[in-house]
């Protein structure tokens, strides 16, 4: 799985996961996730516009994010999801946690 | 009887004489050409020769097995007389089958059909799904079928995918399928529904005869030879071939026919994906050490599932379908166990989170709380995260019942061929169904106008009919008696004659030009044994042919050596090497007014000029004391070279015709 990162400011990063977001691919978001906060960039945006799918370890993965993120006094925030991840997020009433932005601009905007 | 004015008589009685007098002459032909091919083979083969010798006692050998199929053929020929009268309740939908063909065509034969006395409802099958079709035939009164959603994305299967897809839009008990440009008789369904009395008759065939065709015939259209004695003699072992159209079929056999396919089909698919389900997951076991113990130990419950499925595979005593869907609901409880781990981690970091959230300035984060409903529908097949894992993935998808591979998971004609009808007639053999042979002409046909589409369609037919050989070899097939393996076999030994043509062709030229001489003698002991056999098979011919216009025929099996040999070349590397059938390139517009295709021809045309040159240079040779051989042996390789002549001449009449009429008006049809 490709993640395309794009930085937005000093401390705000977009973490752009493209295809199926599975355990297969979780380590790397996971892993990606840590850099960027150790590099200061404490706010992410996980930007789903181009992931096609999600599983339960996808949407662990999200989560261990946020932990991250949080930890380290920032927050993750989950724009533009497709069909599938919107359906599995309302599943699991994890869309109550993560509620999902329409734009990536939105996702910090409205807080 | 096709060909001339007295087809469209009834039925004679049946003639027990003839079948005496045609037995004597089968068993007088065969013990002579035993002796004779026994005697090249073990007295007069020139081994010293042996690249031309051999080839051309192979090729004497072909011949003889080819005279005693048609003698087995021949042995029980079945003359039927008048039908029974149909049951008037029967219920019947007439199917007229097109791709490309001309609107009006299509329409001529469309209004034909719904004129058909006997009760039915008629259907356009257009696998065009041209707009103007559709609205001719609603203004005709006549049903329209087309492929439906299913079929997009999916193999087409050619004409009997469209058979295929109308039998499951309709419902009548009989179908009764036409070419596009095969008018019907009114009376054709009271004529041949009467067979079906017999609860065991599943198709009744009728010739295909054309009316589009001179007397002459230079295409060799018509073939009187196999719709009648051929196709009668078949009868006699309830081998009668379905030849896909001026059929009737019953849909009950047709259907159990695509049953058992199916069944065969899922079993076999199952059984392959599970025996080789082991290095499947030996690759799952490898990319799950990099995910943790959780997903090795849903990949050993996988592994445990398989083992089940493949003991209740072999007990038999548990259904396809309880044995994928056990299998199915085993590998969502592994996925099952992962999809709780997944939460149960992702609920500690949530509340971990939470604790933290009293510092600050968030929502307070409320982990998950699953119901069942949630749970199982995240452990699915659909959301597994076991299905990450592609060699799972690919596992489980193929322990399915519902042959996702496939528009219909029932598919009662056959596809295993481009001549669905062959093959579909042989499995309903193999199942004990019956066929008959109704022989009266009952639809008039347009045959191919030029040389380049008649070639196209022979193509087509060998191609397709050793496809099946190869394919569902009927001397090993299930369920056949002896004489229905025989019947089948006997059609597709029949187009490999190609090869043996060349022996026969090559073997006078070599000798008439370098004294190569494949056998030993030409003289009194080759023509004692030779001449007998020769005569007595014309004899057998003259009196099953008689009245027929045959030769058309003798002469196309062999100087359409060059397409029996693209045909068997092109069907084995299809079958073993999954390589197309490619085609004929055929010109567009009918030739008539243009020069004649002799580019469609050439081999023959060069096998010509050798033979002619070959018999010139021999002669030539031996009036000037050049020649090693006898006058008795100049004479028999003339005469040789001759019937070969005569036999390929044939090319040139129809590379140089024109079509039955002056004018260009009638259509062309294109299968």
């Amino acid at each position: 799985m490709n993640f395309g990162t794009e930085h937005l400011d000093d401390d705000t990063a977009v973490v752009t996961p493209q295809g199926r977001l599975t355990m297969v691919s979780t380590a790397g978001l996971r892993n990606l996730i840590g850099e960027l906060v150790e590099g200061g960039r404490v706010h992410i945006v996980v930007d789903l516009a181009a992931t096609d799918f999600i599983d339960s370890s996808g949407l662990g993965a999200l989560v261990g994010g946020l932990k991250t993120a949080r930890q380290a006094g920032g927050d993750l925030r989950i724009a533009r999801p497709t069909e599938q991840v919107r359906t599995v997020l309302q599943l699991t009433n994890l869309d109550r946690v993560l509620r999902p932005a329409a734009s990536v601009r939105d996702a910090f905007g409205a807080t | 009887m096709t060909g001339n004015a007295s087809s469209v008589r009834r039925h004679r009685a049946p003639k027990a004489a003839n079948r005496v007098v045609v037995r004597i002459l089968v068993i007088l032909t065969l013990s002579l050409g035993v002796n004779y091919v026994v005697w090249r083979w073990f007295e007069s083969v020139s081994w010293n020769v042996w690249w031309i010798a051999v080839p051309l006692v192979l090729a004497e050998t072909y011949s003889l097995v080819d005279a005693f199929l048609f003698g087995i053929t021949m042995w029980r020929i079945k003359e039927r007389g008048e039908p029974p009268t149909p049951d008037p309740d029967a219920t019947v939908d007439v199917f007229v089958t097109t791709y490309n063909e001309p609107v009006d065509l299509v329409m001529t034969t469309a209004r034909a059909a719904r004129d058909i006395r006997f009760p039915h409802r008629t259907w356009v099958l257009d696998d065009g799904a041209r707009p103007d079709m559709a609205a001719a035939a609603a203004e005709a009164g006549i049903g329209y079928v087309t492929r439906d959603a299913n079929w997009e994305n999916m193999p087409r299967h050619a004409k009997a995918g469209n058979l295929n897809n109308a039998l499951m839009q309709t419902e009548g008990e009989f179908l009764l399928i036409l070419d596009a440009d095969q008018i019907p008789d009114p009376q054709i369904l009271d004529r041949v529904l009467g067979w079906f009395r017999d609860p065991d008759v599943a198709v009744v065939q009728t010739p295909q005869f054309f009316t589009n065709v001179t007397a002459a015939d230079p295409l060799g259209s018509q073939a009187p030879l196999f719709y009648g004695p051929i196709q009668k003699g078949k009868d006699g072992w309830n081998a009668a071939f379905f030849c896909g159209s001026n059929a009737v079929l019953r849909r009950e056999a047709l259907m159990q026919l695509g049953l058992v396919g199916y069944v065969k089909q899922v079993e076999r698919s199952i059984a392959q994906i599970l025996r080789t389900a082991d290095s499947l997951l030996d690759t799952a076991e490898r990319e799950a050490r990099d995910h943790g113990p959780e997903v090795l130990r849903a990949v050993d419950a996988v592994r445990t599932a398989v083992g089940l499925a493949r003991t209740e595979m072999r007990s038999r005593d548990t259904s396809l379908s309880e044995v994928t869907y056990r299998f199915r609901q085993r590998v969502d409880e592994a996925s099952r166990g992962l999809v709780e781990a997944d939460i149960a981690a992702l609920t500690r970091d949530l509340e971990e989170l939470g604790e933290l959230e009293t510092y600050g300035r968030h929502a307070r984060p409320v982990p998950p709380v699953l119901d069942e409903v949630a749970l199982a529908r995240l452990s699915h097949r659909e959301l597994s995260p076991l299905a990450a894992l592609s060699s799972v993935r690919t596992l489980v998808d193929a322990v399915d019942v519902s042959r996702p591979d496939e528009a219909q998971p029932v598919m009662p004609m056959a596809t295993l061929s481009v001549t669905e009808d062959m093959a579909t007639a042989m499995r309903l053999h193999g199942m004990g169904w019956k066929s008959v042979y109704h022989h009266e002409n009952l639809a008039h046909g347009l045959a191919p106008e030029d040389l380049g589409t008649m070639l196209h369609q022979r193509l087509r037919w060998a191609q397709g009919t050793l496809q099946v050989m190869l394919k569902e070899n009927p001397l090993v097939q299930k369920g056949l008696s002896a004489g229905q393996r025989l019947m089948y076999f006997a059609t597709m030994w029949s187009y490999l004659s190609g090869f043996f043509a060349l022996a026969y062709l090559a073997a006078p030229v070599f000798f008439l030009c370098f004294d190569v001489r494949p056998v030993v003698s030409y003289g009194p002991d080759f023509l004692v044994r030779l001449v007998p056999y020769l005569v007595l098979n014309q004899l057998l011919f003259l009196v099953i042919g008689y009245g027929r216009r045959t030769w058309r025929g003798t002469q196309y099996s062999l100087a359409l050596f060059p397409l029996w040999i693209r045909a068997a070349w092109t069907a084995c590397a299809n079958v073993w090497f999954g390589r197309p059938l490619g085609f004929v390139v055929t010109p567009k517009t009918k030739q008539a007014r243009t020069r004649p295709p002799w580019r469609l021809v050439w081999p023959q045309l060069t096998a010509m000029a050798l033979l002619a040159l070959a018999a010139v240079v021999g002669t030539v040779r031996y009036l000037l004391g050049a020649a090693e051989f006898t006058l008795l042996s100049l004479g028999v390789n003339l005469v040789w070279v001759v019937f070969d002549l005569v036999i390929l001449s044939v090319v040139i009449s129809a590379a140089t015709y024109t079509g039955p009429e002056a004018d260009d008006e009638q259509p062309t049809p294109t299968t």
